[in-house]
């Protein structure tokens, strides 16, 4: 009988090595495909239930975890909740995650590449992994600054704040009202999240947008900066004191009647040409839909495309809303456009690096927030390298912009802005948001000093309680932009 | 294995014996016990942070379990396969800190599972001694051929009694004790392959010789056939009805084996492969049950989490774990096995997959395999029919039950169902897989004993004679 008994062996034999195959296939070749599946709760339980990394503004951590006597082990804490929640984003159970706990994940949870040796020991000594830590560019008196100020205006306020530093891009503040509580979310008394998540979710003000990135609107007058950019770049004009065309009231081209006809609101625009620090000091929208008009369409889309219009460029930050130059505006349209009304909509990011750029010479520095990546020791294990986006204009360009701009803070409409003893350059907006009964939103762009510039603003009120008349970027935005450049400069 | 020896008197049949080993088994224990006292200290730390209060007390009792074992092994079958109690030791222990594991995991609350399988394996070492204490010579278990039969058949039908059946998760093969709940298939299987091995070691013959040729196989008299297919039938109609598949692919597999090993016509594995397939597709048409298993293996994603009917939890939930553990798995404590619901049973392997990853997985496959070939080489060893037929039985059975029931667990091939040997928490599939291998081990011993020296001077010259022929 032995000779089926050796058969039967190489038959179990078979069966046992199917076994072992089949468990490798399993376990080796199919783990990722089967970790990814978005049913699968085991990875992701793992994740909330690790000893994430601390999001580290200046010496304080803005998110950390905290050990707690439960499941989960660790309760994700915010810190200053409503001041950096449009930056955390926050970390839920059963809602993922968003904004850095969400692009950060990796280095956050421990997972990234670059924290390998950390986790290697960690496995070695047996510990539980680790995420690292990122450091933020944030710095927090900027942002203290411009939360308190936007928190000053009246009534509840809709807007957001971003300064950035124009030489590396690094993001200073960035600050968003209303804001919210990512602590409510990242509980784990679950009925109480699911109440907060709807609550949140259902609010017509939209806390859990980061208006500084997220929301796009008309930036109306700030957009005359790159107006004035492409119309210098073409050779429309040379320096700050040339003549610029002027005048009460300008028709769009193609078009006849009220819809078609630019006037200034009263602004002093003189007649037939004047200088081009008074058309930007005072803001002429009939200088500016002409010099728009002049430059063309193409040209002038180019121009907003070099400075980030169009495009995608924060990383850190996700979803990232586009700011938009419209393709193939008409004569009329294109006028629109150039005084930052029509289609053209941007976000405080984008206005932010139009001051950026003209401030640092014409170059425009990639927008970063995540400055360190650490590892849970504290070591650096990565830190951001600035990188340039894009040259938008020559600096000989830049140069006659920024003259522009300080005649627009030391005798226009940017006024509000001035801080003795620093040269600040500044340029208001005031977009009609196109409906009746919604008001215009008061944008204010500024950067300081003048001559080395070492903080760039852009300011955006969507909303607030001021009477319609008197909502203007100067009166608004001025105080609030000069409070964040103060903090930086100080 | 074997060296020659020259010690007088004991002049073996190619002029060596085997030697005893037991130093080797004693040594291997040692490496068994630090397997599961290391599994059940390396539980508490990784859960509680903390070796176990009862580390101490535990891990004597295992020790005390396992030497026992050992010394009974020393005195009564010396020549018995010294690595079969090692690798079933440590089978056990690392089952046990697995169970305490989900234990832990389902909180205080809860039944002290891992308790409970520590008695059974207390009583599972005791049968396992009586065993071997008992039945010196497994030859003398031809004697219970047709009660062993007629037991099976008896214990396969308990479940259905009124009152003392039980259904558990769905499945009608349990019955109740007081507070015990019993498998009587897992101990029917043991009789079953005692019944076949005693039946075709005397109907060998005839079943192979006797009757007629149709196509490829050479059919076997009715009267020789007749009453195994008999047996054969009822116990796998018994388990059909009771929605046990697993154990009639099992029972069905182990009688082909037996069929084939004692013929040695392979024309009855075609025959059985064909048989094999008509009934599943068979069953596949009759029962929905079947065919909501095999729909299941094919997408189990479609079942996953479903708001009624039919759920592959248990399976993607292991399949997840088991993606999850990766190459070295996440260590005791830092999984999450206990999101595969009764994952101390059938899903044992599972949690092993999550926490100690594809290496404790082929560690225990590797361990499994050990102690099939262990069974199969005392098979081809063995100097008698019957111990021939018995432990190639236990071997065959305790290989295929292991593939159906990790290949299910793992989705090679569809989920049908049964214990994870010496892992699942279970009293009688525990019990019953310790007195399989003090069977196997019987025969082992008998085998590697050497031939008693009865030689006198006369004989001495027929028993070389007989030496120059059979060489």
């Amino acid at each position: 009988m032995n000779k089926p008994i050796r058969t039967i062996s190489i038959f179990c034999l078979v069966l046992f090595l199917a076994l072992m195959a089949n468990a490798t296939y399993l376990q080796y070749f199919r783990s990722e495909a089967l970790n990814d599946r978005a049913e699968n709760q085991r990875v992701f339980d793992a994740a909330f239930s690790r000893e994430r990394g601390s999001i580290i503004v200046g010496r304080d951590a803005i998110a950390e975890s905290v050990p707690v006597d439960d499941q989960y082990e660790f309760q994700r804490t915010y810190n200053a909740p409503f001041k950096y929640a449009p930056l955390t984003g926050f970390f839920a159970y059963a809602y993922g995650a968003s904004q850095l706990e969400r692009t950060q994940n990796d280095v956050l949870s421990g997972e990234d590449d670059r924290l390998f040796v950390t986790r290697l020991v960690d496995l070695l000594s047996n510990k539980g992994t680790q995420g690292g830590n990122i450091r933020l560019t944030i710095d927090p008196a900027a942002q203290d600054a411009a939360a308190e100020a936007l928190s000053n205006v009246p009534g509840d306020v809709e807007g957001s704040v971003v300064a950035l530093e124009p030489k590396t891009g690094k993001i200073l503040a960035m600050v968003t009202a209303p804001s919210y509580d990512p602590n409510k979310l990242a509980s784990h008394d679950k009925a109480s999240v699911d109440r907060a998540w709807k609550q949140l979710t259902t609010d017509d003000s939209e806390p859990m947008l980061n208006r500084g990135t997220q929301k796009t609107l008309p930036p109306g007058s700030t957009f005359k900066l790159v107006t004035a950019a492409a119309a210098i770049e073409d050779g429309l004009a040379e320096s700050a004191d040339d003549q610029v065309p002027g005048g009460t009231e300008y028709q769009l081209p193609q078009t006849s009647g009220d819809t078609g006809l630019i006037d200034n609101e009263g602004r002093s625009c003189g007649t037939d040409t004047i200088p081009f620090t008074q058309a930007l000091g005072n803001s002429c929208n009939t200088t500016f839909a002409q010099l728009a008009v002049q430059v063309g369409g193409d040209k002038l889309r180019e121009q907003a495309e070099a400075f980030g219009f169009n495009q995608d460029y924060l990383e850190d930050l996700r979803p990232q809303a586009k700011s938009v130059f419209p393709d193939g505006a008409n004569e009329p349209q294109t006028g629109q456009a150039g005084i930052g009304q029509y289609e053209v909509r941007a976000t405080p990011l984008q206005m932010a690096m139009v001051a950026a750029g003209i401030a640092n010479n014409g170059v425009v520095m990639r927008p970063y927030v995540v400055d360190e990546v650490q590892s849970a020791d504290l070591d650096v294990v990565e830190t951001t390298q600035p990188e340039e986006f894009s040259r938008a204009v020559k600096s000989s360009t830049a140069k006659v912009l920024t003259d522009l701009m300080t005649y627009t803070v030391n005798d226009g409409t940017a006024s509000p802005a001035a801080i003795p003893g620093v040269q600040v350059a500044g340029k208001t907006g005031t977009a009609q948001s196109g409906q009746d009964d919604v008001s215009p939103y008061a944008w204010f762009v500024s950067f300081a000093p003048a001559d080395d510039p070492e903080v760039a603003v852009a300011v955006m009120i969507e909303k607030a309680d001021i009477p319609r008349g008197e909502i203007g970027g100067g009166v608004i935005g001025g105080p609030i932009a000069k409070a964040v450049m103060e903090a930086v400069i100080k | 294995m074997s060296t020659p020896t020259a010690s007088p008197g004991t002049s073996g049949l190619m002029g060596f014996v085997h030697r005893r080993r037991r130093g080797a088994e004693l040594f291997l224990l040692v490496l068994a016990l630090a397997v599961g006292v290391g599994a059940y200290a390396a539980v508490g730390i990784g859960v509680k942070g903390e070796v176990p209060a009862d580390m101490v007390g535990y891990s004597s009792w295992l020790a005390a379990l396992t030497i026992a074992a050992h010394l009974v092994i020393r005195f009564v079958a010396p020549y018995a396969d010294p690595v079969l109690l090692p690798v079933v030791a440590a089978l056990n222990g690392l089952g046990l800190a697995v169970i305490h594991r989900l234990d832990l995991a389902a909180g205080s609350a809860s039944k002290d599972v891992a308790r409970a399988q520590l008695t059974w394996m207390t009583l599972g070492v005791i049968l396992f001694a009586v065993t071997l204490i008992v039945l010196r010579d497994h030859r003398r278990l031809t004697r219970f051929t047709y009660t062993s039969g007629l037991a099976a058949i008896v214990l396969l039908l308990l479940p259905m009694v009124p009152g003392l059946g039980k259904t558990i998760n769905g499945a009608k093969i349990w019955i109740g004790v007081g507070p015990f709940s019993f498998q009587p298939g897992e101990i029917a299987k043991l009789l079953l392959v005692i019944t076949f091995a005693g039946y075709l070691v005397l109907h060998r013959d005839a079943l192979a010789l006797a009757g007629r040729r149709v196509l490829f196989v050479d059919l076997p008299r009715g009267r020789d056939l007749g009453p195994i297919l008999v047996m054969w039938l009822i116990s796998l109609g018994v388990l059909v009805f009771q929605r046990d598949l697993g154990s009639s692919l099992l029972f069905f597999g182990l009688f082909l084996v037996m069929l084939y090993v004692s013929t040695e016509r392979p024309g009855w594995l075609v025959v059985g492969g064909m048989l094999f397939t008509l009934g599943a597709a068979g069953g596949y048409y009759a029962f929905s049950h079947v065919q909501q298993r095999f729909d299941i293996w094919l997408s189990p994603f479609s079942y996953y989490r479903p708001e009624s009917g039919p759920t592959s939890d248990q399976l993607v939930e292991s399949m997840f774990g088991m993606a999850w553990g990766g190459l070295l798995g996440r260590g005791f404590g830092e999984g999450s096995p206990w999101r595969i619901s009764f994952a101390n049973s059938d899903f044992i392997m599972g949690a092993i997959g999550e926490e100690l990853g594809l290496t404790g997985v082929l560690a225990v496959l590797v361990m499994y395999g050990l102690i099939v070939e262990r069974g199969l080489r005392a098979a081809l060893i063995s100097r008698d029919g019957f111990g021939k037929l018995l432990a190639t039985g236990l071997a065959a059975v305790f290989a295929l039950q292991v593939f159906v029931v990790i290949g299910g667990v793992t989705r090679l091939i569809p989920l049908t169902g049964l214990t994870t040997p010496f892992l699942s928490a279970g009293g009688s599939s525990l019990i019953a897989n310790w007195v399989i291998i003090a069977l196997l081990l019987r025969v082992s011993d008998l085998a590697r004993r050497p031939l008693p020296d009865l030689s006198t001077d006369d004989e001495s010259a027929d028993d070389e004679s007989t030496q120059v022929i059979r060489l």
